[in-house]
């Protein structure tokens, strides 16, 4: 029977990327290079009033020119206006407030999308939009959490509140834990909205074939067949005629999970009119209509004793959700209040978090939902209780650290959501990684620049760990099969996002076989495939697709010695397999190859209901120059266990990249709207990510010590990791640079001149005491 | 509009309308699909072409000013019946891409860059491609695969 040791040669080596060999050459296949015969274009007509009643929409100006076949609007779905569902958390309470899919009577956000305009050209339906009239009445406009939360104007009147959802995360007795408590610190602390931004922005290709009854999108990404009962549903046809297929996709970072508007509008334009419809969005379209992430603000207490042990964290965190509650919209509100706690000992917790609705784009995941925003809180935290209580920070977080003897791990458990929430750490010693990454990063010797000014630049070092939660359940499929000429094809219902799923899949199938790499050829993204499958989030793939191509390896085995024994008239027991060949016990053998006519194939399901947590701890070293408030970053160091590594270059790449965006959180990219819901950063001209030369020393060290008790290949979840602390330990490394100045950081990003007024803000009160 | 170019060494001549760009001319009108478009206003260069020698961004050149001159897209680079050149040798050695979409432009950037510059150094790789943004691989193993590919520059240019 296979096993994950038998025949271990390519799981863990770095094999070259398969992927590569077609991206290398300009070959890939993105749904934009992609067209059928007779296709036309679609383009969305969006709000740009972030709050407004809709009086009318006359559409007989863009009808009237030449090459445009149709504008659909809400009156033309017919009947009732389909909803995004919820795929995660899907709690009853909140569907009064699920997106339609094109705006009815009311809009929310600039960005929704009004009218969808069908022409010969790209260039004809955009022309054709400026002449769609849109008349809408304006509402009062709630731009920020605080006028959310008055409720003097409601984005639901019927909902009565703007208050979306309260999410709690208990653990122990937290009011009894800061009852009398050496010190008790109560801090304001918040993260800004931004997004995932993959590189290409989304697109899709319907066919609706009304002879063969049958409707093909393309363009599809991540959650395959969750989208694809959606989409059949809205349309009303049976989820068989539907086909969704994944191209090559350009990043997926979270983003490419959710149902998103036009997963209806293209695929009904295409069944309206008979024809192929294409559409691709720009990069503008794409700011406002992608989902956004990350806007919360927490006020926290702590509670420590007087060398630093941890009592207990309470507190409140207010999320800024945007207009809607969508696909995944409520994953960072309810994983910050389960893992704020992270990798920290801390008995007693009561986090209660509220979900507000804004006029702004509605939020979803972005790589570690929840998971980034809550370890910039504790990293805060307790470097701020480490200062006030004279501690060494390094230590206090060593003493509070859950140790290996304490596995598996409770977090919080969670109130207000169904059961099925409980979760702990899986195994691992945080200790090790926490050491091994100071010892890296060389934290003796540059311990000793804190906060010292070196040629008018003050120098800063911080230190943090984390845990990553990975390997969502319910199940994932793989198939095996075996083909003429002696090949072996493996289909999965895992997605590709560009992380080199075809790459480590195929590692793994071909370990269990012990056949050459080059003789499998991996198959994913197709609703087509497998008869189920659950996609590619909470970082998955490698645990659930590979476990469920190991299983399906045993039966898929089985059948070809049962297929040689009859040819070569021996028991099944008596075949050995080697080489891709069938031997029996005198000699006589037979190649796979000649066995395919019997249909040698396999399908299994692995299920899971229980999570990984890779583990691991960051350092970073900065200079903070104090006249233009830019921050270097001098060395970044991570170490993460991730419990069994498949194939060190891609998980390398993962990670290095990882590190690379949280940088990008922590110091640049924000989505800015004014007071009257406005998007001010509306291209990459005003939306800064990470370039080449921002972040050129980063070191990343994977090690697999601890694998997971959880899944058959021991692998945990990797790939978030590298951005989860980042927010934290950069930004407690830019507080200690400035610690001579007295500058607090409660707020990110830490852009030049966010870090430049607080350091002149801080000069000022200083001034008006002297 | 009638334009003539040399496309990957091939003369051809194409028909367009005044206002289409080079990118998509390129590739809704002649299938070079390996240039793509990520954001159209000139300032991620994932649509990067070489045009006379020089890289350029094809979503900020109409196709007509294209118009007599020597075009080369990452098709270009490594024709299908050709194994890979040292640059893209060197990106798939250091795992200097995944998902792929930034890659055709960093790898018409690179060329243009180290075909006139092989002796390219690390510092001075990172701000040519800080032009390109890639948001998969932190930059790091981009900049390490330009660099190590400027050696079988250097030896082309010498021996030339």
């Amino acid at each position: 029977m296979a096993t994950a040791k038998k025949g271990n040669r390519l799981i863990g080596a770095p094999v070259e990327r398969v992927e590569d060999l077609r991206f290398l050459r300009g070959k890939g296949n993105y749904v934009d290079d992609q067209s059928l015969p007779n296709q036309v274009y679609a383009a969305i007509l969006r709000s740009s009033v972030p709050h407004g009643r809709i009086r009318g929409i006359d559409k007989s100006e863009a009808l009237k020119m030449p090459g445009v076949h149709a504008v659909i609007t809400a009156a033309d779905i017919g009947g009732e206006v389909p909803v995004i569902p919820i795929r995660l958390q899907p709690l009853p309470e909140v569907f009064p407030l699920r997106q339609p899919v094109i705006a009815v009577d009311r809009v929310r956000y600039v960005g929704e999308p009004v009218a969808v305009v069908i022409a010969d050209t790209p260039g004809l339906a955009e022309d054709a939009l400026e002449f769609v009239e849109v008349d809408i009445e304006p509402l009062p406009v709630v731009a920020s959490r605080k006028t959310s939360a008055t409720d003097a104007s409601l984005l639901f009147p019927e909902y009565k509140t703007n208050l979306a959802k309260k999410f709690t995360g208990l653990k122990g007795d937290a009011a009894a834990a800061f009852e009398g408590a050496h010190y008790i610190k109560k801090q304001r602390l918040s993260v800004q909205r931004h997004m995932a931004l993959p590189m290409e922005p989304r697109g899709l290709l319907a066919d609706w074939r009304k002879d063969i009854k049958r409707l093909t999108v393309y363009g599809a990404g991540k959650v395959l067949f969750f989208n694809r009962r959606a989409v059949a549903q809205m349309l009303g046809l049976e989820e068989n005629s539907v086909e969704l297929v994944e191209n090559d996709i350009g990043g997926g970072f979270g983003a490419r999970g959710e149902f998103y508007p036009e997963d209806f509008l293209i695929p009904f334009s295409s069944y309206s009119l008979g024809r192929p419809v294409k559409w691709n969005e720009d990069r503008r379209e794409n700011l406002s209509a992608m989902n956004h992430a990350r806007e919360m603000e927490a006020e926290y207490e702590i509670a420590c004793d007087a060398d630093g042990t941890i009592r207990g964290i309470r507190g409140h965190v207010d999320v800024d959700n945007g207009a809607y509650i969508r696909s995944n919209g409520l994953t960072p509100p309810r994983n910050v209040a389960q893992f704020t706690t992270g990798p920290y000992r801390i008995p007693n917790i009561h986090i209660d978090v509220s979900v507000r609705l804004t006029n702004k784009t509605p939020c979803g995941t972005y790589r570690a939902p929840g998971r980034f925003e809550g370890s910039f809180f504790i990293e805060r935290m307790i470097e701020i209780a480490a200062r006030d209580l004279g501690l060494d920070p390094v230590e206090m977080r060593r003493k509070n650290l859950v140790t290996v003897d304490e596995m598996p791990y409770p977090m919080a458990t969670m109130q207000h959501i169904d059961p099925y929430t409980d979760t702990e750490c899986d195994s691992g010693n945080f200790h090790i990684t926490f050491d091994r990454c100071l010892k890296e990063f060389g934290w003796d010797e540059k311990v000793k620049l804190q906060g010292r000014n070196i040629d008018g630049r003050y120098h800063g070092v911080a230190a943090g760990c984390f845990i990553e939660g990975g390997a969502a359940g319910p199940r994932e499929s793989a198939r095996l099969k075996l083909e003429s000429d002696g090949t072996i094809s493996v289909f999965v219902g895992s997605s590709a996002v560009g992380q080199g799923l075809e790459t480590v899949m195929g590692q793994i199938a071909a370990d269990m076989l012990a056949v050459p790499f080059e003789r499998v050829r991996v198959f994913h993204g197709s609703t087509s495939y497998v008869r189920e499958g659950f996609g590619s989030y909470h970082s998955r793939s490698t645990v659930m697709g590979g476990s469920a191509i190991l299983l399906a390896s045993a039966p898929f085995k089985e059948k070809l010695c049962k297929a040689a024994a009859r040819r070569l008239n021996v028991s099944e027991q008596e075949i050995t397999l080697i080489d891709e060949r069938a031997v029996a016990p005198n000699g006589a053998s037979i190649e796979w190859k000649a066995l395919a006519s019997d249909d040698i194939s396999a399908e299994e399901s692995f299920t899971n209901t229980k999570h990984t947590y890779a583990y691991g701890a960051h350092c970073c070293h900065v200079a903070v120059d104090p006249g233009t408030g830019h921050v270097e970053v001098l060395d970044y160091v991570t170490v993460e266990d991730v419990g069994k590594i498949i194939n060190p270059l891609t998980l390398h790449g993962q990670v290095i990249g990882a590190i690379v965006q949280g940088l990008g959180s922590t110091f640049m990219e924000h989505l800015i709207y004014n007071e009257d819901g406005q998007l001010l950063t509306g291209s990459l001209a005003d939306y800064v990510v990470p370039l080449a030369d921002d972040y050129p020393v980063i070191r990343g060290i994977t090690l697999d010590d601890y694998p997971s008790p959880n899944n058959p290949l021991g692998a945990k979840g990797a790939g978030e990791g590298g951005i989860i602390a980042v927010g934290g330990v950069a930004s407690n490394a830019v507080a200690n640079a400035l610690s001579s100045l007295q500058v607090e950081i409660e707020e990110l990003p830490l852009t030049p001149p966010a870090v430049w007024a607080s350091i002149e803000k801080q000069r000022l009160v200083e001034g008006t005491k002297n | 509009m009638q334009i003539r170019m040399t496309l990957n060494r091939e003369p051809l001549e194409v028909e367009v309308m005044p206002r289409v760009t080079l990118a998509d001319c390129l590739r809704h009108q002649l299938g070079k699909t390996g240039t793509h478009l990520a954001c159209e206003h000139g300032v991620c260069g994932a649509c990067t072409v070489i045009v006379n020698g020089q890289a350029v961004r094809s979503c900020l050149m109409l196709a007509v000013q294209a118009n007599g001159a020597e075009v080369v897209t990452v098709e270009g680079l490594t024709p299908d019946d050709e194994e890979f050149g040292p640059l893209q040798q060197a990106f798939r050695k250091h795992n200097a891409l995944q998902c792929g979409f930034c890659t055709s432009g960093m790898l018409t950037t690179a060329h243009a860059l180290l075909t006139a510059e092989p002796d390219a150094d690390h510092e001075r790789i990172r701000s040519v491609i800080a032009g390109n943004i890639c948001r998969c691989t932190g930059y790091l193993s981009i900049v390490d695969a330009i660099h190590e590919a400027g050696e079988s520059y250097r030896a082309n240019k010498e021996r030339a």
